[in-house]
């Protein structure tokens, strides 16, 4: 087993050539959506690369690879986090959800927030509405919300560039039942 | 046409798709054996690579080439080879051409390994050295290099500036109120939050599927056709959902280039993904400076108007927008002046972004009446109501519609504009300023021909296929409505594809053209669908259909029925039934009316009010409340049509306030390159938003009279934004985004 090292930032000189790293594979399972997943990958795959790359499960999206857009949020043991923030190899312990586990798997029925997304027209290229979804599901998990206020300001790490905003905030008030004029 | 669901909020037929992660975009289509590329860009803005070394990134185990410029294959001589169906006038960019870089971040390597994470590695490690020499980047620094652009094919959706008309400088000299006036903005990148990628698929007989993300599949193939020089049967372009374009995928992006040529040498299929920050190195909103004079009466009347605008474009192509024609078309100075000028600089080709042109002149024109607004001591809406016409003053041709008037009155009434207080700075609570302000919206009607056809499965169900896009604006959704309702089948029963290039061709989707191009084409291929369903009828035995003609038949649950006597009908299915067990097919192409339309001028128009609040101490704006008003024809779905209006206004929000790429031009480099400083609306800058649709007639823009909404949503915003903030501060603020060191 090859262990990984960084690699050299390309704007600072080098002596010599590093280390070829290129195929330090890891062998480890993920959870994920309630099914066990074999991976091989390297282990700097980040969760996100190893969900699209790898295991087909492309419902997870990738928008900047830097956590500065939110469309690769997924549920770790219930919390949203960046995808592309994380690697692979780290959650071995974990549950993970994605969009493809929201719906129920034996009815097909979709899960509140995915209804409601769809009521309420909360997307429009669908690019980040994945991401936008396990977000909410994730901060209703989290029970801070009370007002709109509460939905817009913990929501703002999701960027959806075709301006659903309003939608958006229509339809987790919805799933919620809160008082739209609620202070 | 009964009309069972169109202009119904019919929520998105494509919504579950896209709520369960099974909508697939151009990066998530594999193959067996797919290879990853990673691009490796320029860091220098202009000169000449010296030497390039691979040997550190080969080296790798998984790395399978690196191409250059050094070893690219041979491809078309000629320019004409490599211009797209949307190329401006010019030499179009050729990724890995030879040694010469013309802009910074441009591609000049391609790193193809087995996995994406080598590939990455990989590219990180090619050494790249360059002899450089001076760039010029900054557009206000080389104004005395502005000329007028070349002219081409683009010039037939782009007209130049209107002709002067009247005696524009006796007129101002004269005008007892005059007001001279310039706006400036910089960059603005489309950020569609999908990377642009492009997943070809090499088949065994080296025929190839392209999965790209692009605004018109047929584009992409044009371009990989000609390029290539691979016939078009051989080039298929898949591309059934586009996680957003605002005008970045109406060319082909280099990401094509690059995979397709590196499949084509490896003989393997390969994807190439470009990152975040790659997605600064192509087309762009240009960076544009504009100037205004306006002479008036002291009534408001006004004489005398002149707008130029000059615009940066790349030193290969003449980018052009329409940016000074709108202020001519909407008020009717009888004396006035246009002038449009490109200054060519070392960047890349601009290319078209929501209301290209339009958001740009008509934030500068709806700034500018407002100033005059203030000189004249007169109300902002009785300066446009004063000045309106009902002849475009450019053409002297009638409007085909324009419910503008009802646009102002009905946002007014909305917004309860009749409660401003006039005087700037005279709204607050506390250390908050409040201002009002508002301004006026136009945009193109335009309609294309496009192509669809139509087929009526053995169990009746209605199939309906066209090479257009769906790019988040609901074409799946209101085509699938025009196709049921021509038709008379329920929803269900229909199914409406796009997005690949073995279907009928259409347009790319932009410039608000879709629903009223494909729209056409839709309507017009499920009619054809139905004259044979008629003729049908009409072979059978005692048919009570015998002598009727299509216009005395409609449809409607299912059903072909008689006008004059409705109780004669028959089920479509029986009439499938009768085609000798075989699907009924049609294709057809809808024409434009153009000795009709070119008699109108044919805008959508909007009026939007805005409310801002700035903080007096630290100088931030929220915008609190806005209202458009839009007056776009008939909406075929209020639902996805609000969503679209929605959106505009947002990007309105952004490009008033937030957005902006900002150059370090000692570099000539990009400096906020990535989401986190490329400022646009998160959820929390959002308020309350509210959008009117004016009732409208008008039946010569299309068959099915609709204008479109992609564009007018923004158009007015920034304009209103930026006269409500004046109106709160008393400081007018000449350059966009108005953040908050320009209000402090």
């Amino acid at each position: 087993m090859q262990t990984a090292t960084l690699p050299t930032p390309v704007t600072q000189p080098r002596s010599a050539p590093p280390e070829p790293v290129g195929t330090g594979v890891r062998s480890f399972s993920l959870t994920i959506n309630g099914a066990e997943y074999e991976l091989n990958v390297a282990p700097w795959t980040t969760l996100l690369d190893a969900l699209r790359e790898y295991l087909d499960l492309t419902g997870t999206k990738k928008g900047c690879d830097h956590g500065q857009c939110g469309a690769c949020t997924v549920l770790v043991d219930g919390k949203r986090i960046n995808s592309c923030l994380t690697l692979a190899v780290m959650h071995e312990d974990h549950q993970i959800t994605t969009i493809e586990g929201l719906a129920d798997a034996q009815t097909g029925d979709l899960h509140p927030v995915q209804q409601a997304f769809i009521d309420h027209d909360a997307f429009q290229c669908g690019y980040c509405t994945p991401g936008q979804i396990c977000s909410a599901v994730g901060m209703i998990n989290e029970g801070r919300v009370k007002t709109d206020a509460d939905i817009r300001e913990l929501m703002s790490g999701n960027i959806c560039r075709c301006g659903a905003y309003p939608h958006i905030v229509d339809a987790i008030r919805d799933v919620m039942q809160l008082n739209p004029t609620a202070q | 046409m009964h009309n069972q669901v169109i202009g119904k909020p019919i929520s998105r037929v494509d919504g579950r798709a896209k709520v369960t992660g099974k909508a697939k975009y151009a990066a998530e289509f594999t193959a067996p054996d797919l290879l990853h590329g990673v691009v490796v860009s320029s860091t220098i803005t202009k000169g000449r690579i010296t030497h390039i070394d691979t040997g550190d990134a080969l080296a790798l185990d998984g790395v399978v080439k690196v191409f250059t410029h050094q070893n690219r294959p041979k491809l078309a001589w000629f320019d004409m080879s490599y211009k797209d169906l949307d190329a401006p006038p010019g030499s179009p960019f050729r990724p890995l051409h030879n040694d010469r870089i013309k802009y910074n971040g441009q591609p000049v390597a391609l790193v193809v390994a087995e996995t994406f994470e080598q590939a990455r590695y990989a590219a990180s490690l090619v050494k790249i050295e360059y002899a450089q020499e001076p760039h010029e980047t900054d557009l206000q620094h080389h104004l005395d290099t502005a000329r007028k652009p070349a002219s081409g094919l683009a010039s037939l959706l782009k007209p130049p500036p209107p002709k002067a008309r009247g005696n524009f400088d006796k007129a101002f000299t004269e005008a007892p109120v005059q007001l001279s006036t310039g706006y400036v903005h910089g960059f603005e990148h489309h950020n569609p939050m999908e990377l642009f990628s492009s997943t070809v698929v090499y088949g065994k007989d080296g025929k190839l599927t392209i999965y790209d993300k692009t605004q018109g599949a047929p584009n992409s193939q044009f371009y990989v056709s000609q390029v290539f020089n691979i016939p078009f049967r051989d080039v298929r372009v898949v591309s059934p959902y586009v996680g957003g374009g605002f005008g970045s995928g109406l060319r082909p992006q280099y990401q094509l280039f690059l995979a397709v040529m590196a499949a084509r040498e490896l003989k393997q299929s390969v994807r190439v993904s470009l990152t975040r920050q790659q997605m600064f190195t192509f087309g762009h909103r240009p960076a544009t400076v504009q100037h205004i004079d306006l002479g008036a009466q002291p009534d408001g009347t006004l004489d005398a108007l002149r707008h130029a605008a000059t615009a940066e474009t790349s030193r290969f192509e003449d980018y052009i927008e329409v940016v000074v024609n709108w202020s001519g078309a909407l008020y009717k100075a009888p004396n006035a002046q246009f002038d449009y000028n490109v200054v060519p600089l070392d960047q890349y080709t601009p290319l078209d972004m929501r209301a290209p042109g339009g958001v740009t002149g008509m934030s500068a024109i709806e700034c500018a009446m407002d100033e005059l607004s203030y000189k004249l001591g007169m109300d902002p809406l009785e300066l446009r109501l004063k000045n309106y016409t009902e002849e475009d003053p450019n053409e002297k041709r009638p409007f085909s519609s324009k419910q503008l008037r009802a646009c102002y009155q009905q946002a007014a009434e909305r917004f309860g504009w009749t409660k401003r207080s006039p005087e700037p700075r005279s709204m607050r609570e506390g250390h908050t300023l409040i201002g009002w302000g508002m301004a006026t919206g136009v945009w193109d009607a335009n309609q294309l021909p496009a192509r669809a056809e139509a087929v009526l499965t053995v169990n009746g169900k209605l199939r309906v296929s066209s090479a257009t896009a769906d790019i988040g604006t609901g074409t799946y959704t209101i085509m699938t409505q025009i196709a049921a309702d021509t038709l008379g089948l329920p929803l269900e029963d229909v199914l409406f594809r796009l997005g690949d290039t073995d279907m009928p061709l259409a347009p790319f989707q932009g410039g608000s053209l879709t629903a009223g191009t494909v729209g056409s084409a839709v309507k017009i291929v499920c009619e054809d669908l139905g004259k044979e369903l008629l003729k049908l009828a009409r072979k059978m035995p005692n048919s009570p259909f015998a002598k009727a003609k299509f216009d005395d038949v409609f449809f409607v649950e299912k059903q072909m029925r008689l006008k004059a006597d409705p109780s004669v009908r028959i089920d479509l299915q029986t009439l499938v039934d009768q085609n000798g067990g075989r699907a009924i097919r049609t294709t057809a192409t809808s024409m434009t009316n153009s000795l009709k339309q070119g008699k109108y001028t044919r805008y959508a128009h909007s009026a939007v009010f805005v409310e801002v609040q700035v903080d007096e101490d630290l100088g931030t704006v929220k915008v609190t409340r806005a209202v458009t008003a839009v007056a776009a024809g008939r909406i075929l779905n209020p639902k996805t049509a609000r969503s679209q209006i929605i959106g505009g206004m947002v990007w309105g929000i952004s490009k008033a306030l937030e957005e902006e790429t900002v150059m370090d031009h000692r570099y000539g480099r990009f400096m906020n390159h990535n989401l986190a400083e490329y400022h646009v609306p998160v959820c929390a800058d959002i308020h309350e938003l509210d959008v009117l649709f004016v009732e409208e007639h008008d039946d010569v823009v299309n068959p099915l009279g609709v204008k479109g909404v992609g564009e007018i949503g923004i158009v007015g915003m920034p304009a209103a934004i930026a006269n409500a903030i004046f109106h709160a501060t008393g400081k007018r603020v000449h350059e966009l985004p108005i953040t908050l060191d320009k209000l402090m």
